[in-house]
């Protein structure tokens, strides 16, 4: 049967097994539109109408690192697709598999700066993992699979279609391809046994070995196998900021988060390790500090599905292509053999009596006062009020970080942030992907006043469908991360960072119909989060903490990690 | 170090900018570039040369795999290949001294004269860029009016340790790997 490309799209979209959409019209995707109100029901799936583009990559990636399942948003042309970019870079720098729909100009008007036009795959190149122009209706549905595929294996990340007007408008058989092969992509999945082998022996013999996990090892749900391989080897475990809730924090054998704003024993352990077993990590600058000082003395072994991250900015001694989870399946399995083979684990019980030293010595510090909320003991709150099972998000900044550093995350998938791209406003339309994806889960938008105005329009979108996202808004009137390195690295300048002017956001929250409760003094935390939490939909819980409040430890830009601050 | 690399691509829209803009984007640089078709369709063979150190090399061919649409990537530097460029020169070349001069340096190049003007030429040149350098700066003193070169272009060896070249033909010129390896 013969159909419009506006429908082959939905179908195509069916076929991935896709529910939920969150997008925006606008001229260029009508005809999409008028096939979703036509037949997306009936298709069993569910538009999401966000309120600015932004918003729905942010949501689509959410939804996808709450669930593993690709993202899909659906966007106009020119604008509609500009808006986009900020949601697309970030779905890119954190590997998140994500399918972006946008609208173009018709395909004879392309290049004649028609309404509305914009060269988004031009645009958008440097910052999807591929992309795509349908220049012929019949390549949309081989397109559109050839999309999600690529988005989601491999090391995921975005793809988008673009779309001419006329392609969603011109009439094809629909034939969705079963399955699917490109010579120009097979990611390897499998470890090179004799890596492997290597890897395996030198681990058995380090004394003084730390396992380094990213979010690599999220992505392909090699938690358990982490754990597994943890312990059969007694390794101490740190996880990157993209990587927390791989390894469980509340494990006996867990580090915490590593690098800027890691503790003071996890990077005391990283940099006087005599091997680094890196698990779907990349040695990010904010990982590492100053590379030449960056665990000198330590052996690399550096796991990665993407061979361009090995060797990218600390050179591998051990490099190992493959996916995280099958790696580390193989690695149990060799270690198992090596064992019955007589290998002898060295002995490690000095390197972890020095690492517990080293955490007695500077554990996580905040002072609490009586008169001034911390938003430490905010965060410390939250994790007790939810038992540290809740779906976090976080928006970027000091907040961040301290949800990072002490909400001890023991679930994967359950940590939501902006982690390379670091980009505002990520927080709360993220968590309204999360929530779409995972009704069941208590979901938490851990948000700044600052990151929390550049999306605070989707309260709109919350309320419109009632998506039970719960937002926690850590409000000190500052940008406080910007402010802090004002404070410590420009001699108290604070330029531009006081947000001198702020809405109510009580009754912000409640001009979109959204509850909202406030928390002033310390002793009105607990209640106040307790019942908002308790709440059935959206709620907004405002808590005004003190204003200058700083993120410690913290290694300076570009010094080494052994230089850190702690307080 | 100069490096060779040869790629084969899908032949889609945008797939230049695709690899130029990797260079852009990761600060690395294109020294030459070309692209031409293959005989297998919907196939096309960009032949790039770039220089950095090791790891910066490593980096560069790491991301051109990356890359969705490039099917294979081969550094040729340190491999047998042959190496290419072609150079057309406007050179001056009146009656007398000077065009003898002329010809008789496109005679000791192996160039070729393709056009002629009462007090010009136009010649042709293929070797390596090192070939192409040296006649560029004989050329030089007689006064050249225009330069057009094209990238270089390469192709791996067949056989390499099978075949000799003797030395003093023209594959002196190049600075084959070759030679290092027989």
């Amino acid at each position: 049967m013969n159909m419009r490309g506006a429908r082959i799209l939905i179908e195509a979209l069916r076929c991935e097994n896709v529910k939920h959409v969150f997008g925006y019209p606008g001229g260029a995707v009508l005809h999409v539109y008028d096939e979703i109100a036509k037949s997306a029901d009936e298709l069993g799936i569910t538009h999401y109408l966000v309120r600015h583009e932004q918003g729905a990559l942010f949501a689509a990636a959410g939804y996808a690192q709450a669930t593993g399942k690709t993202g899909v948003a659906l966007v106009t042309s020119g604008p509609g697709g500009t808006n986009a970019v900020t949601g697309i870079a970030n779905a890119f720098m954190d590997s998140i598999p994500v399918v972006v729909f946008t609208g173009q100009v018709p395909t004879h008007l392309i290049g004649n700066d028609a309404f509305q036009e914009a060269d988004l795959t031009g645009i958008t190149r440097s910052c999807t993992k591929h992309n795509y122009l349908v220049k012929n209706v019949d390549d949309l549905a081989p397109t559109i699979k050839e999309a999600f595929h690529v988005a989601g294996t491999g090391r995921p990340g975005p793809v988008l279609v673009d779309m001419p007007k006329d392609m969603t408008a011109q009439l094809c058989q629909f034939k969705y391809p079963e399955t699917i092969s490109m010579r120009s992509y097979n990611p390897t999945l499998k470890g090179h046994p004799a890596q492997i082998k290597k890897a395996v022996e030198a681990i058995i013999n380090a004394k003084r070995p730390v396992l380094y996990v990213g979010g690599g090892a999220v992505t392909a749900g090699a938690h358990e196998e982490i754990r597994l391989l943890a312990e059969k080897l007694n390794l101490p475990v740190t996880c990157t900021l993209m990587g927390l809730g791989a390894f469980p924090a509340s494990h006996p054998q867990s580090l915490g988060m590593l690098g800027m704003h890691g503790g003071y024993w996890t990077n005391m352990a990283v940099n006087n390790s005599d091997l680094l077993i890196s698990i779907g990590a990349r040695f990010d600058d904010r990982v590492t500090g100053k590379l030449d000082e960056f665990a000198k003395g330590a052996k690399i072994i550096h796991v990665d599905i993407d061979p361009a991250c090995i060797s990218k900015n600390v050179k591998a001694d051990i490099p190992v292509v493959g996916d995280a989870r099958v790696v580390c399946q193989q690695m149990l399995a060799e270690v198992a053999r090596q064992f019955e083979a007589g290998s002898k684990m060295a002995d490690r019980q000095p390197w972890i009596d020095q690492i517990a030293e080293w955490k007695r010595q500077h554990p996580f510090f905040y002072k609490e006062e009586n008169d001034v909320i911390k938003p430490q003991y905010v965060i410390h709150e939250l994790h007790r009020i939810t038992k540290g099972k809740a779906v976090v998000s976080a928006d970027v900044g000091q907040h961040q970080m301290w949800t990072a550093q002490l909400y001890g995350f023991d679930e994967p998938r359950n940590w939501l942030n902006s982690g390379g791209l670091g980009a505002m406003g990520y927080g709360f339309p993220a968590a309204m992907g999360a929530a779409v994806a995972r009704p069941k889960d208590l979901v938490v938008a851990v948000v700044g006043d600052g990151g929390f105005q550049m999306s605070f329009n989707e309260l709109a979108t919350v309320k419109q469908y009632n998506i039970p996202v719960k937002i926690l808004l850590i409000n000190n009137g500052y940008l406080g991360m910007v402010r802090q390195w004002q404070e410590q690295f420009y001699a108290h300048t604070y330029s531009q960072s006081d947000l001198e002017v702020s809405p109510d956001f009580v009754k912000l929250a409640e001009a979109y119909g959204v509850t909202a409760l406030r928390a002033t003094k310390p002793g009105e935390v607990t209640h106040t989060l307790e019942k908002g939490l308790n709440m059935s939909g959206p709620v907004l819980i405002e808590m005004q903490v003190a204003r200058e409040e700083n993120v410690f430890p913290i290694v300076p830009a570009g010094a080494a990690l052994k230089d850190m601050i702690l307080q | 170090m100069r490096h060779t690399i040869s790629l084969l691509v899908e032949n889609e829209y945008g797939m230049l900018t695709r690899v130029a803009g990797l260079f852009s984007a990761r600060g690395y640089q294109i020294d030459t570039l070309c692209v031409g078709p293959t005989l297998e369709e919907g196939i096309a063979r960009m032949t790039l040369t770039t220089h950095g150190n090791d790891q910066v090399i490593e980096q560069i061919i790491k991301q051109l795999r990356k890359l969705i649409k490039v099917i294979k990537v081969t550094d040729l530097t340190g491999r047998p290949h042959v190496e290419r460029e072609m150079v057309m020169v406007t050179v001056n070349a009146r009656q007398g001294e000077q065009r003898q001069e002329v010809l008789s340096l496109v005679e000791i190049f192996r160039a070729r004269v393709v056009d002629v003007s009462t007090d010009a030429f136009i010649v042709e040149l293929t070797g390596n860029a090192e070939k192409v350098e040296a006649f560029i700066e004989l050329l030089k003193p007689i006064g050249i009016r225009e330069v057009v070169r094209t990238g270089t272009v390469a192709i791996t060896r067949v056989a390499a340790n099978k075949v000799y070249h003797p030395k003093g033909n023209e594959e002196t010129f190049s600075q084959l790997s070759f030679d290092e390896k027989v």
